[in-house]
């Protein structure tokens, strides 16, 4: 065990993975010499060499598209995007190459790409967003979004390992923010949701740096028992644990970083009304960031991004219904 | 060989070409596969009007040489993405003609067990990656392909197929830079078939794709796409290119899509006289002339491919369709199921891999 920053242990689970495995590499934008915008890489090319840290042209397209052709012939790339808005210059060759092959030519396509999400530190309309939900929609991706350092690195060895295209969602928020115990050598975080802490008078659904403002939103509710669940993945989506933590409180709130409309938090209240209708003491409460770009300005963000005082409130009321 | 760079077509005098790397057992091949494309797409086009095929039937008529061609100079352990005029190419990798019209009727023995239709599939087991719809996307997995080769230091090249009409999107030049940066064993044959469904090619560019090899750095070779001899020696001269790390070559095929987009298009958009002139170059009556040339009864030949192709249909009639309980699998791969990548199962039929003692 060692303690590191949320950045440090996905750089580890890379590092790990590629010690370990000769087929994995990554490539991206900058990541060489410069160790990519966020230094996740840093040091790689050192240790790795030129071929395994592959400094790409600026081009999302060709980023995946040809790593999906190096995942047909052997090799596991990892894919950098720089930040995780510029996955929609990439969507074509993720969802209709990645995600449709394995169905129609039972050929799996071996890739994890990696996208660093989320605002918070003013990055404005093009640096900030939350795709997840783009990728949950598309068949054959799986989608994954860890809360914490441990986790960072287990999924990220679980989504190289994994014979499937892998969405990484890595919440630039939490890079350097999120420190945590991590355990050496190599792990698999299952793709199975885990409760951040017991409760039993509401449930709080979240995932990615949303955990967070979560716990920190319900840690001290007038002494209500309050349960955070931590999806960790999106796809596939662990309805099972979901459903039994509704069922133990009876109430649920679920929070999202991502514009409301059709997010994944839409989709687990969707889970809940077909599946625990009878269990539930109050209407599913939605906390979500509206339906508008992430605006630059601090006081604009911070009106947009769900944060504790609305998590509060949503919580508050359902508590009291 | 007849390749020039960026120049005009080619001549059509076969005497042109010389004996070049094919003996007179690959151009009766040659014929063969040509002739079994063109004999496949005519059963599986009556098949249609029949109503046997759901959805719409996309055929190669009159582009046979391109596909065939160029397949022919892949070794096994080589790698393509075929593209949907393109059906000579599964045919040269050996892919049996029962399991593609049993494909295009949407039958559980076609490759994509009826997931996909047309001729949007890609036996893995024969090193071929299925083509998505989406135009040209495949040039960046063809690209990603030659990039495994080379970070493997292996001597194998990846090729792909795509339209006159492909070029105009963002992907053909994010395919040719990065091959062209990275110096990468790829292929790239451009099938200038005249038309993208009904838009000419005046209405697609300014400047003619070919000439812009020069621009991304790599030999631009325009050749007679309706002669298959051509076709193959360029694809053969990029390959022994790519194999000694001088990397890409964008060749330009010139050809004519004979049939309209799909089974509903009428073509009146294309002037009769344009389609007269193509039907004299019909390239399977270029390599059928020059076959009985070298003494093959080419009636036997013709008379060989419809009773295989008889036989074909027969037995993807019989396939059944697939069990609609089994719709919703498959999206992913179970890692139980083992580990699946592209397998070096294709037949490559060139005498020259044999010569040399295996798969070259
Ligand atoms: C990106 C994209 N847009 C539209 C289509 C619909 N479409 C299918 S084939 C075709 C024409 C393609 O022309 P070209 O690339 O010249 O190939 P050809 O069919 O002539 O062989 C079009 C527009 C497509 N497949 N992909």
């Amino acid at each position: 065990m060692a303690t590191m920053t949320y950045l440090q242990a996905i750089s580890d689970g890379m590092r790990e993975e590629m010690r370990r495995d000769e087929r994995v590499f990554v490539m991206g934008e900058d990541i060489g010499a410069f160790g990519g915008a966020f230094k996740v890489t840093d040091g790689f090319l050192d240790e790795f060499g030129a071929d395994r840290v592959m400094d790409t042209p600026l081009a999302e397209s060709a980023i995946i598209g040809t790593a999906c052709g190096a995942a047909y012939v052997g090799l596991r790339p990892i894919c950098e995007m720089q930040f995780a808005d510029f996955i929609s210059c990439g969507f074509d060759q993720l969802v209709n190459v990645a995600g449709k092959m394995h169905y129609r030519q039972g050929l799996p396509t071996n890739i994890t790409v990696r996208l660093p999400s989320g605002g918070g530190f003013s990055g404005g309309p093009f640096h900030s967003s939350n795709p997840e939900a783009w990728f949950m929609h598309a068949p054959g991706l799986k989608v994954v979004a860890p809360s914490t350092a441990e986790d960072a690195k287990g999924l990220l060895i679980a989504a190289v390992r994994d014979p499937n295209p892998v969405v990484f969602m890595e919440h630039k928020h939490l890079y350097r923010r999120v420190k945590g115990e991590v355990p050496a050598g190599t792990y698999e975080t299952p793709l199975t949701a885990r409760i951040a802490r017991e409760g039993s008078d509401l449930t709080v659904i979240a995932y990615g740096a949303m955990v967070h403002t979560a716990l920190e939103a319900t840690a001290d509710l007038d002494g209500a028992s309050v349960e955070v669940l931590d999806l960790r993945s999106l796809v596939p989506l662990d309805e099972e644990a979901i459903l039994a933590s509704v069922r133990r409180t009876s109430k649920v709130l679920i929070v999202d970083e991502a514009n409301q409309m059709c997010a994944a938090g839409a989709q687990v209240a969707a889970v809940i009304a077909e599946h625990a209708f009878e269990h539930l003491d109050g209407p599913v409460r939605r906390v979500a960031t509206p339906d508008v770009p992430i605006a630059f300005s601090p006081p604009l963000e911070q009106a947009l991004l769900p944060g504790v005082d609305r998590i509060k409130e949503a919580a508050r009321e359902l508590l009291d219904y | 060989m007849a390749l020039e760079t960026a120049g005009p077509l080619a001549g059509t005098d076969p005497a042109a070409h010389g004996p070049g790397h094919l003996t007179p057992g690959d151009r009766a091949g040659l014929l063969r596969s040509m002739l079994l494309m063109r004999s496949v797409e005519e059963r599986a086009m009556n098949l249609y009007r029949q109503g046997k095929v759901p959805g719409s039937f996309y055929d190669g008529f009159g582009q046979e040489a391109v596909s065939v061609g160029a397949a022919w100079a892949l070794a096994a352990t080589d790698r393509l993405c075929i593209l949907h005029r393109d059906l000579g190419a599964h045919l040269v990798r050996g892919v049996p003609p029962a399991r593609i019209l049993g494909q295009y009727m949407g039958r559980d023995g076609g490759i994509t067990r009826g997931r996909d239709g047309n001729v949007h599939f890609g036996d893995h087991t024969r090193g071929c990656v299925g083509m998505v719809s989406m135009l040209p996307d495949m040039m960046l997995v063809a690209t990603g392909m030659a990039m495994g080769f080379k970070l493997r230091h292996q001597d194998r090249v990846a090729l792909t197929f795509f339209g006159d009409g492909s070029t105009s999107r963002g992907d053909f030049h994010e395919a040719l830079n990065w091959a062209s940066v990275q110096r990468l064993p790829v292929i790239f044959v451009l099938e200038n078939n005249q038309y993208a469904y009904s838009t000419p090619l005046a209405a697609q560019f300014v400047v003619d794709p070919i000439a812009r090899a020069d621009a991304y750095g790599m030999p631009g070779v325009r050749v007679d796409g309706n002669d298959a001899e051509e076709v193959f020696e360029a694809v053969h001269a990029a390959r022994e290119r790519a194999l000694v790390g001088a990397g890409p070559t964008l060749i330009e095929a010139v050809t004519m899509r004979m049939h309209g987009h799909a089974a509903h298009d009428d073509m009146k958009y294309v002037p009769p006289a344009q389609l007269e002139e193509w039907r004299a170059k019909d390239p399977i009556d270029r390599q059928a002339a020059r076959v009985a040339r070298d003494g093959v009864d080419v009636d036997a030949l013709r008379e060989e491919v419809r009773a295989l192709v008889d036989a074909a249909t027969q037995e993807a009639l019989a396939m059944p369709m697939p069990d609609p309980a089994t719709a919703h699998h498959g999206a992913f791969h179970d890692p139980a199921d083992g580990e699946v990548v592209l397998a070096d199962g294709g037949e490559a039929p060139w005498s020259g891999f044999a010569a040399a003692g295996g798969a070259g």
